[in-house]
């Protein structure tokens, strides 16, 4: 290996830097920032493609692919941007490399059959909860919305639960 | 002009998530096992960086509001629906622990060349094309137990908003004291460095231990 990763920031200093982030955003645009709204738009342009009549007829997609160009939208636009800044960041600063990150108590075969077991719970649970840790989470919670803390117990406390069947996969 | 602008153009979309982006990556939120480890409670960064990210936030909010910058409804605040958002939040919890992601630390992960966390991009994906299906029976789940419009905590609670920012310092501030008190006690937070190392390089539990003692005493 070569020269050593830079350490990450500090959680304070991260979490200042975020908050300001956050701050700007709803300054410039009105709201806050996403992850999954994306995903959802990927999912309907995904549909479209694949399937037209099915997806137009879907209760919840058709009006995505009926306003028209679903991945057309500012979400896509700030899931590019964070692709651009973590690539970026990630290079600088000597942490980043292709692999499969996992646990020492894993195969790399099992790791991504979790990965992907996992993505499919996440990608669910955004749509029913209409956002995730950074729509609701981190935005609403901004704003200090009920929504964002009903949300934000729900996740620690099944993440939690959860991660005591995981422990052996992720050590 | 007023603020807030209402721009959602390509630019602001752009900036906004290279900032995001690199701010979370800097915080170490590419690595699953760094995120994981909130739930294993040897690693509070999760907690601290998404509690100060909040109150930095609402505190910038509440300052606007107080001069007079922006009017207290000038931005989005989402409505409750309880079951939903709570059964989501449970649902994205549990895939978090199962997975190793959320759906924004998945791109920062991806992008930082983790082909665990495209994999769980993949998922998410197809989780989000289930719900299409599922949807219609779980209409009534989706809408349920819907709360006052814009519903906030200080609506709530019927207290001012000040009130609410105090007491969440405080929560955070002791969230902050017992997360150091039990990273302390468990070796330490996840570093860079140990983040980058292959699960091979050092297979033997004894090397890991004393880079996590080093740690600890650093």
């Amino acid at each position: 290996m070569h020269a050593d990763p830079r350490p990450f920031w500090p959680p304070l200093v991260s979490g200042i830097a975020l908050g300001l982030v956050l701050l700007l955003t709803f300054v410039v645009t009105g709201h806050g920032l996403g992850a999954s709204g994306f995903f959802a738009r990927l999912a309907a342009a995904t549909g479209e493609w694949l399937a037209p009549a099915a997806t137009a007829g879907n209760a919840y997609y058709g009006p995505f692919v009926e306003a028209g160009t679903p991945l057309l939208a500012w979400i896509s636009w700030e899931v590019v941007g964070v692709i651009v800044g973590a690539f970026v960041g990630s290079m600088t600063a000597r942490r980043a490399r292709f692999r499969i990150e996992r646990g020492d108590g894993i195969g790399s075969g099992s790791r991504l059959a979790y990965a992907l077991a996992g993505g499919i719970l996440v990608g669910f649970g955004a749509r029913l909860a209409r956002g995730c840790t950074s729509g609701l989470g981190l935005s609403g919670g901004a704003t200090l919305a009920v929504a964002g803390f009903v949300f934000l117990i729900g996740f620690f406390v099944a993440g939690f639960l959860v991660s005591l069947a995981m422990k052996k996969a992720w050590q | 002009m007023s603020i807030p602008f209402y721009d959602n153009g390509i630019a602001a979309g752009l900036l906004a998530g290279i900032l995001f982006g690199y701010v979370l990556e800097a915080a170490g939120f590419g690595s699953p096992r760094k995120l994981t480890a909130q739930f294993r409670l040897s690693d509070f960064s999760v907690f601290k960086v998404m509690f100060t990210a909040v109150l930095v936030a609402a505190v910038g909010l509440w300052g606007l509001k107080s001069f007079g910058v922006i009017t207290s409804q000038s931005v989005y605040i989402p409505t409750t629906f309880f079951w939903a958002m709570g059964l989501g939040g449970v649902l994205i919890g549990a895939g978090f622990a199962v997975g190793g992601y959320c759906p924004g630390t998945s791109v920062v992960g991806a992008a930082s060349g983790r082909i665990d966390a495209l994999v769980f991009m993949i998922g998410i994906l197809g989780g989000s094309a289930l719900f299409g299906w599922a949807y219609e029976p779980l209409t009534g789940l989706y809408f349920a137990a819907q709360g006052p419009q814009a519903q906030t905590l200080q609506d709530l609670f019927g207290v001012p908003e000040w009130v609410v920012l105090a007491v969440l310092i405080a929560a955070a501030a002791a969230g902050f004291l017992v997360g150091n008190m039990m990273e302390k006690a468990r070796g330490g937070p996840l570093t860079a460095k140990e983040v980058m190392r292959e699960p091979d390089e050092s297979n033997t539990e004894s090397v890991s231990h004393t880079s996590k003692e080093l740690n600890a005493h650093a």
